[in-house]
């Protein structure tokens, strides 16, 4: 353990939770824009979370110790999440504990204990919320990991560091499975994230909520670790995007001063994913849910072709 | 790592599949002759990039072919054929589209397995890309069979032909101008004739499902 991977693993932890928010007001503020809407402020996330924390949470007379515990969990798996992500560094204290399976688990667990949490209430809009997480779940997560197997195949490696950084290293080429992957993988993103084409977290109708529907029943500072979690999340995935697709700027274990540079380069990078992501927002129209195993058995054929090329082209 | 030719070549083979795909789940008419535009312009600009960098003056030529028959003119036949048919929404299928794309997969693999030894006597740059060629003649295949009415089926004849033609680019240089303008003018005849063929069935049947061609004496 040196100096400087410490301070890596710190900064990005703290990037990662306070920034997270920020990404989510300005994918608002660009969806805003593009509907024609007025748009809301840019900080008004943190504006919501400070709001929740100092209100009352209100559980019900029948909740288990589960549902008050959930939320902890929740948040703690996805910042555990964001620290193995190598977003700013590859250097990282964390990375040779985890690679992209754990961090696919991490994910899981996470998914597990919010689905748990919303049926344990017994009402029937967690429980129908949970149920449609857990199908929209148990069928992205292995399109997932054959996104990350498609990286790991190319660099022989599952660790997300030593993938980013062969990436970052070689001569540039265009790699026509990666270019598969990425698509499969922007499909992954916007169902775990409960974004437009299969679910729209701005809803207010409760037969179409997937994400909203689990956190009806959470009030106060529980609600603001739901939220700040589902930023964290959308944070994390941005960042796995942009190591696997775009790792150029990430600073490596010899540079430690590279870390100045790969902070604004890392905002450059996640304001332009958060415009796109605004952007397929608003041209995509919400699916049936019925639709949605389609959707992402598409994701997963995707991922699947993305290495069936790289045996075939051998790039 | 090859070389930037064969690098554009390939990116432009794996669009070329993921458009056959594309076309093999879309339910709807209207997207299925978007996507078959849109595979005309990727085989345009994949024989385009063949055409630069091979310095073969003769795929200018059949790329201008392409562009003017499978981006402009049949594109646009079609369209004028599903307004007046009144069949812009129409939605069909025979086997489900998870199905159907789990179906593909295989043969998908079936394909480069098939091509990996004939890949190796070819001289080409892009030799590499043969078997995602025959994948896409093969995932055109499943589409004509899993569909039930007319213009689909069409279309997926029209993307078979697009799959043999970059086929022919990518594995030989290309097929001498001869032949190339035949069967360009052939599939130019053939989306007319079929045009009209159409209508027949529609006045005959009163719907463009392929299914009623199956019975022998009209009228049960």
């Amino acid at each position: 353990m040196t100096f400087s991977s410490f301070a890596a693993q710190l900064l990005a932890i703290v990037v990662a939770v306070l920034g997270a928010p920020l990404l989510t007001g300005w994918v608002n503020q660009c969806r805003a824009w593009l509907q024609n809407r007025s748009a809301p402020p840019l900080l008004l996330p943190y504006r919501t979370l400070h709001k929740l924390f100092n209100k009352e949470s209100i559980v019900a007379d029948h909740a288990t110790p589960l549902f008050r515990i959930s939320p902890y969990i929740v948040f703690a798996a996805l910042v555990l999440a964001c620290g193995i992500i190598p977003s700013l560094s590859t250097d990282l204290l964390l990375a040779p504990a985890a690679d992209a399976i754990a961090l696919v688990g991490l994910f899981a667990l996470a998914r597990v204990f919010m689905s748990l949490a919303a049926m344990d209430i017994g009402t029937a809009f967690g429980t129908l919320g949970a149920r449609r997480e857990m199908l929209v779940g148990f069928l992205a997560e292995p399109a997932l990991l054959m996104v990350l197997f498609n990286a790991a195949l190319m660099t022989q490696a599952t660790s997300l560091a030593s993938i980013v950084e062969t990436i970052a290293n070689q001569e540039f080429a265009i790699y026509p499975s990666l270019a598969v992957a990425g698509v499969a993988f922007t499909m992954v993103s916007l169902a775990e994230n409960a974004r437009v084409p299969v679910d729209n977290p701005t809803t207010h109708l409760e037969l179409t909520m997937i994400h909203e529907a689990m956190i009806l029943e959470y009030s106060g500072r529980h609600l603001a670790l739901m939220e700040w979690a589902a930023s964290l999340k959308l944070f994390a995935y941005s960042c796995i995007g942009i190591a696997i697709f775009f790792p150029w700027g990430i600073s490596e274990i010899d540079e430690p001063v590279g870390m100045l540079l790969a902070l604004p380069v890392l905002v450059a990078k996640l304001a332009l994913g958060g415009a796109l992501l605004a952007l397929i927002e608003t041209l995509s129209a919400k699916m049936r849910i019925f639709r949605v195993p389609e959707f992402l058995a598409g994701a997963f054929l995707l991922a699947v072709i993305g290495m069936l090329v790289h045996f075939l082209l051998g790039a | 790592m090859p070389g930037l030719v064969t690098q554009l070549i390939n990116l432009f083979a794996v669009m070329l599949l993921l458009l056959s795909f594309a076309l093999l789940s879309q339910r709807r008419v209207l997207s299925l002759i978007h996507l078959f535009t849109l595979q005309g312009a990727t085989l345009v600009m994949s024989t385009t990039a063949m055409a630069f960098f091979t310095g073969q003056p003769h795929l200018y030529y059949s790329a201008a072919l392409t562009f003017v028959l499978k981006v402009v003119m049949i594109p646009w036949l079609l369209h004028r054929l599903i307004v007046r048919l009144n069949v812009r929404w129409d939605i069909e299928m025979l086997i489900n589209i998870p199905t159907t794309m789990l179906l593909g997969i295989v043969l998908v693999i079936f394909a480069f397995n098939l091509a990996l030894p004939i890949s190796q006597l070819s001289v080409s740059v892009a030799r590499g890309t043969l078997g995602i060629a025959l994948a896409c003649v093969l995932l055109s295949f499943l589409m004509m069979i899993t569909r039930t009415k007319a213009i689909p089926q069409v279309i997926g004849f029209l993307a078979m032909e697009n799959a043999l033609f970059f086929a022919a680019t990518s594995a030989t240089y290309g097929m001498p101008m001869v032949v190339e303008l035949g069967i360009a003018l052939d599939v130019l005849v053939g989306m007319l004739i079929l045009g009209v063929f159409f209508f027949q069935i529609r006045e005959q049947f009163d719907s463009l499902d392929l299914k009623h061609l199956e019975k022998l004496k009209e009228g049960e």
